[in-house]
């Protein structure tokens, strides 16, 4: 063993009795709540080839997984060159004082078979190493070959769930803005991706202004806003066929920022009528549309709660644009936000109990989240222009657009987590807008 | 032609605004990639009954306030001179294209657009022209004018343009 390898174990066994206070009969878990969090070293060997087709796949399996697992800032991976166990078999046994000797708290292993050309089945383990023992049973995954990455983000999201007790939420899908061209005119296009960035494709050309797509709770629609007609008008496009319909078409009205219910079966939206904005409910199914609320302020922006009861909204009846939460049926709205600055785009948390929004302050932007009562305001970043937040599935990340300053400035696609840590970039192959994150995937 | 650069720059007004006439002597954005692009002849620019005198000579935008979309005593001088033109000239209708600045959110700042335009709207019937023959927008922070990220550049993206159409409404 080289003298490097050997300081570096050194260093990484004296940094598990600091950071990590396990017991060592107790389960391995990480509480994500809890105040800073140390990552938590875990090896993820090579996957067996169970054929030569396989190792291609094998490689960029592992690669994903261990994007999905240390992209959450919860995982941190413990590299190939300094493991001192090799896994050859996937049934065999596994030396937990090999993994021990490096800190691996998790330890997965796996194997991949590439059955034919199109099929292709992932086996994987997880094992607390200190413990030493497997947590819960091993899983095995087919699908097409061409789906391999779905199959990677189901192990990853697995191996989170176990080990943070939380939901998962790597296979799921973002559909935002594409954007290209300078600020003054810019094209923009809806495109859809996996929530890591990879497989982009375009829903629509940039013949026209598009703006906020959201998904239907099915994922199978997406409700967006489009200048097709010269005036902003709310479509929806089936992402089967890929074909688009206006869904709100009233001459001499412009309607946006559409959302659906939980359900499904209904849209609320923006309609602005003689210069006047108000929500409105339309029944999908039979197209009528219900007026929600009467006031000559703006009322835009509208999200529903998770159980389709209320509508979280932005209004600036007060003089400045301010959340508000009023019952999905109609009727007197609740003021919840009364800080400093202006308050838009209430987005409820998938678990109910938060709600996202936009705040500026002082020429400053910020992503925060909120009680729904109004209570307990944290705002978890600041920039120039930050705006539109979306949740990920298990209510854990929030994803939204910031946009830099200047003739130069572009929009881009931020994650970070509800505690506010793990700000990052998403990397897009263009300008990038107006995220809405996907339910989980099947 | 003598005013090209000028016309070239109309078009692109046009554009944005994104008529969808039936008719020739507009630009057609009509369907979502195929349709032709017709350009409208804007006429010349010391010809008062041309688009481009309005433009370039009455003044085809006025500005706001932050946040605010009630109309100043110089706009509402530029919309007067604009009212007269558009009653000496009925053949002619015309698209109200509200703006923001870029602070503030997509869905507030599309609504506050709408109002700026509406105001100007107002005013114009309130001076005698006919509305129906007046169609407003609202294009929010999407398209602005001057792209900096300063005041002297908001007080610029803060505005209602009125758009000529050659086209008679309705």
């Amino acid at each position: 063993m080289t003298k490097p390898l050997k300081s570096l174990l050194l260093a990484l066994l004296l940094s598990a009795t600091s950071a990590f206070s396990q017991n060592s009969t107790g389960p391995l878990r990480i509480e994500i709540t809890d105040g800073v969090i140390e990552p938590l070293p875990f090896a993820i060997p090579d996957f067996v080839a169970e054929n030569p087709e396989s190792n291609e796949y094998a490689r960029k399996i592992v690669e994903v997984i261990t994007a999905d697992l240390t992209g959450t800032g919860l995982f941190r991976a413990i590299p190939a060159r300094a493991h001192i166990g090799r896994i050859t078999s996937f049934s065999r046994p596994v030396e937990y004082l090999d993994w021990m000797a490096i800190n691996a708290q998790a330890l997965v292993t796996g194997s991949v078979d590439l059955s034919g050309t199109r099929q292709i089945s992932v086996n994987f383990r997880l094992f607390d190493v200190f413990a030493g023992r497997e947590m819960g049973k091993g899983l095995r995954m087919s699908g097409k070959s061409e789906n391999w990455r779905r199959i990677a983000h189901n192990v990853a999201d697995e191996i989170y769930s176990r080990i943070t007790g939380e939901a998962p939420y790597f296979n799921s899908k973002v559909v935002f803005v594409s954007e290209t061209g300078p600020k003054g005119e810019r094209s923009r296009k809806l495109s859809i991706m996996d929530y890591d960035g990879a497989n982009v494709a375009n829903l629509t050309d940039d013949q026209s202004i598009v703006l906020a797509p959201r998904f239907s709770p099915d994922g199978g629609n997406v409700i967006f806003t489009s200048y097709q007609t010269g005036f902003p008008r709310i479509h929806v496009l089936s992402r089967k066929d890929g074909r688009q319909r206006p869904l709100v078409d009233q001459e001499g009205t412009m309607s946006f920022s559409p959302r659906y219910s939980p359900d499904g079966r209904s849209v609320v939206y923006s309609l602005t009528r003689g210069g006047n904005t108000d929500l409105y409910l339309m029944n999908v199914s039979t197209g009528a549309s219900k007026r929600l609320s009467y006031a000559p302020s703006i009322e835009t922006a509208p999200s529903f709660s998770p159980d389709g009861k209320r509508i979280a909204f932005t209004s600036d009846r007060s003089g400045r644009p301010q959340l508000y939460i009023a019952r999905a049926s109609g009727g007197d709205a609740r003021r919840i936000s009364f800080g400093r600055g202006n308050y838009n785009t209430p987005v409820w948390s998938p678990r109910g109990d938060l709600i996202a929004f936009t705040k500026q302050h002082k020429n400053r932007f910020h992503i925060g989240v909120m009680r729904t009562d109004g209570s307990e305001e944290r705002l978890l970043t600041a920039s120039f222009h930050d705006e539109g937040p979306t949740w990920s599935p298990n209510g854990r990340v929030i994803m939204f657009t910031r946009e830099t300053r200047g003739a130069q400035g572009m929009a881009s696609l931020y994650t970070v987590d509800i505690t506010g840590r793990n700000l990052k970039r998403l990397e897009t192959p263009t300008g990038a807008s107006g995220p809405d994150w996907s339910p989980l995937q099947k | 032609m003598k005013h090209e650069s000028k016309l070239l720059f109309i078009a692109g007004l046009l554009l944005s605004a994104c008529t969808s006439g039936n008719d020739s002597g507009e630009i057609n954005l009509g369907g979502i990639n195929s349709d032709p692009i017709e350009i409208s002849d804007m006429g010349q620019i010391d010809d008062p009954t041309s688009p481009l005198y309005f433009q370039e000579v009455l003044g085809d935008r006025v500005f706001f306030d932050v946040d605010l979309s009630s109309l100043s005593a110089e706009a509402k001088s530029t919309l007067d001179g604009q009212a007269e033109w558009l009653n000496a000239n009925p053949e002619f209708s015309a698209i109200i294209e509200g703006h923001t600045d870029e602070q503030g959110t997509t869905e507030y700042n599309l609504a506050l657009g709408a109002r700026r335009a509406n105001s100007v709207f107002e005013y114009l019937v309130s001076q005698g022209v006919d509305g129906p023959r007046i169609r407003v927008v609202s294009f929010g922070k999407e398209r602005p004018f001057e792209v900096c990220s300063a005041e002297m550049c908001y007080a610029q993206n803060r505005r209602a343009v009125t758009v000529i159409s050659a086209i008679p409404a309705g």
